[in-house]
């Protein structure tokens, strides 16, 4: 009942913020028109609409981090946790409430742009109930990275690391916007060692029903998402205590 | 009998003692004002009693319940209002006031029965709807200390509550704490001196992380041989700096 009533009150707290609806589905519909009239233009492989989709649903996550760690260091500065934190909740339905209602969130964001890649041609199969079931997984990724600057930052450096860096990063070395062949090099290599690109060359299989070298790229998106979860966690129980 | 009986409690940062051997006991139904300047400790004792920190040594029995070995129990006897409103803001009034009833495992018909009742008691009815974001100040506070008293606490913790409030939404919520008076313990933390003056059975002075002094404002004013409560305090802080 604790987790359920927390999980609600995370989910109207994103979802009735309008940056939400901006960058959180806006931004990433914008760049998906914005790259297929390119390609309808200038026609690059790398913008057809089955390559492209992928990147645009990986990148949206991003925003996800940002909403996440927005909300948990708002939660903090405001003291509104401090008054949590007196009440009978335990660590688990703070961990729960701010993680799980993220996830159905993060797929709706991602069918929403599925939606309208078929509007762009992309065709309807079922592989893209698939892609939307492998969301899971990169986006518990996301909000383990939220959780863990939501826990550390205030809101301002929350808005620098997630909202700047991060989604820069997610962007630049997912192989989304150019072919990380093109760069070749230690770029490549360090986009190859992080997740970003695997998460959407993962998608992309799931996309194209391939299996080649699925298994390799979510094993990468596994082990970051499992680390990465269990380091927010131990760091939001620490700063609880600390508290 | 004592709500609280606090033992040689003390809390230490690093080499920085923030509370030093503190001892006191508040009784049922009291309203009790810690006073001190920044940095006497307050915030810290109130952090200890509500189970946010932990003491370096020493203990707090609240209603029989230890702060260093029943944190769970000590939880269900208290509840918090913090310095800051401590609301959410995307939430409606009524909404929050639901959210700390839902923590507190309230059922969802108990939980809406409570909440019509405090909106009743607190006159929230014309912002029940409103998103807190929305609300000013004194609306805030009013509905944070609803929020505090939904889970029908034994001990209240107000820390600062008034802070930032203009004189008559200052008013307004000295007469809802007023009106607590006796039926639960009020701990008040303030550095406005009529006020404490105005809502305290009783008063702990403190300064250094140490009790300067405990007592009913006549005998706080007797005890500095003033009968302004600011002198008396300002007198009593200064002879301790001494």
């Amino acid at each position: 009942m604790r987790t359920y009533t927390f999980s609600v009150r995370t989910a109207k707290e994103i979802l009735r913020d309008p940056l939400t609806l901006f960058f959180g589905i806006g931004f990433p519909l914008v760049l998906l028109f914005l790259l297929s009239a390119i390609q309808a233009n200038i026609p690059v492989s790398l913008f057809e609409i089955a390559n492209l989709t992928p990147g645009i649903v990986v990148f949206g996550l991003s925003f996800i981090a940002l909403f996440s760690a927005t909300l948990i260091s708002k939660d903090r500065s405001s003291s509104l946790l401090q008054r949590l934190y007196t009440t009978p909740m335990k660590a688990r339905d703070f961990l729960a409430g701010y993680i799980l209602p993220l996830i159905p969130i993060s797929v709706m964001q991602s069918a929403v742009c599925f939606i309208a890649a078929i509007a762009l041609k992309l065709p309807i199969s079922v592989n893209i109930l698939y892609s939307l079931l492998l969301i899971v997984p990169i986006s518990l990724f996301y909000i383990s990275i939220g959780l863990l600057c939501g826990s550390l930052l205030n809101d301002k450096q929350v808005g620098g690391i997630c909202g700047a860096l991060l989604t820069n990063l997610s962007a630049w070395l997912s192989g989304t916007w150019f072919d990380l062949e093109l760069v070749g090099g230690t770029f490549k290599k360090l986009a190859y060692a992080l997740p970003f690109v695997h998460a959407v060359e993962m998608e992309k299989c799931a996309l194209l029903g391939t299996f080649d070298g699925f298994w390799g790229h979510f094993t990468y998106v596994a082990v970051y998402t499992v680390a990465m979860l269990a380091l927010a966690i131990f760091v939001f129980t620490k700063k609880m205590k600390q508290n | 009998m004592n709500a609280i009986e606090i033992k040689s409690l003390s809390k230490n940062y690093g080499a920085k003692c923030a509370v030093d051997g503190l001892s006191l006991d508040i009784k049922e139904g009291e309203l009790f004002s810690l006073l001190g300047v920044n940095g006497a400790g307050k915030t810290t004792t109130i952090k200890m009693l509500s189970c946010l920190t932990k003491p370096t040594s020493g203990d707090a029995l609240l209603l029989g319940k230890s702060i260093a070995s029943e944190e769970d129990e000590v939880k269900k006897l208290i509840a918090v209002s913090p310095q800051e409103t401590a609301v959410a803001p995307n939430l409606t009034a009524r909404e929050n006031l639901m959210l700390m009833a839902g923590v507190h495992g309230f059922a969802r018909e108990d939980a809406k029965k409570k909440t019509a009742e405090l909106a009743e008691k607190f006159g929230l009815g014309e912002i029940l709807s409103q998103k807190a974001k929305t609300l000013s100040g004194g609306w805030q506070r009013r509905l944070s200390i609803a929020m505090a008293l939904i889970c029908e606490p034994k001990i209240l913790f107000l820390d600062e509550p008034t802070l930032g409030l203009d004189v008559i939404a200052r008013s307004e919520l000295w007469d809802i704490i007023r009106a607590l008076k006796g039926k639960i313990t009020v701990i008040l933390t303030t550095h406005y001196m009529e006020e404490a003056e105005a809502l305290s059975d009783r008063i702990a002075i403190m300064k250094n992380g140490k009790l300067v002094c405990c007592g009913t404002t006549s005998e706080i004013k007797e005890r500095a041989g003033t009968d302004k409560f600011e002198e008396a305090f300002i007198r009593l802080v200064k002879e301790e700096i001494k």
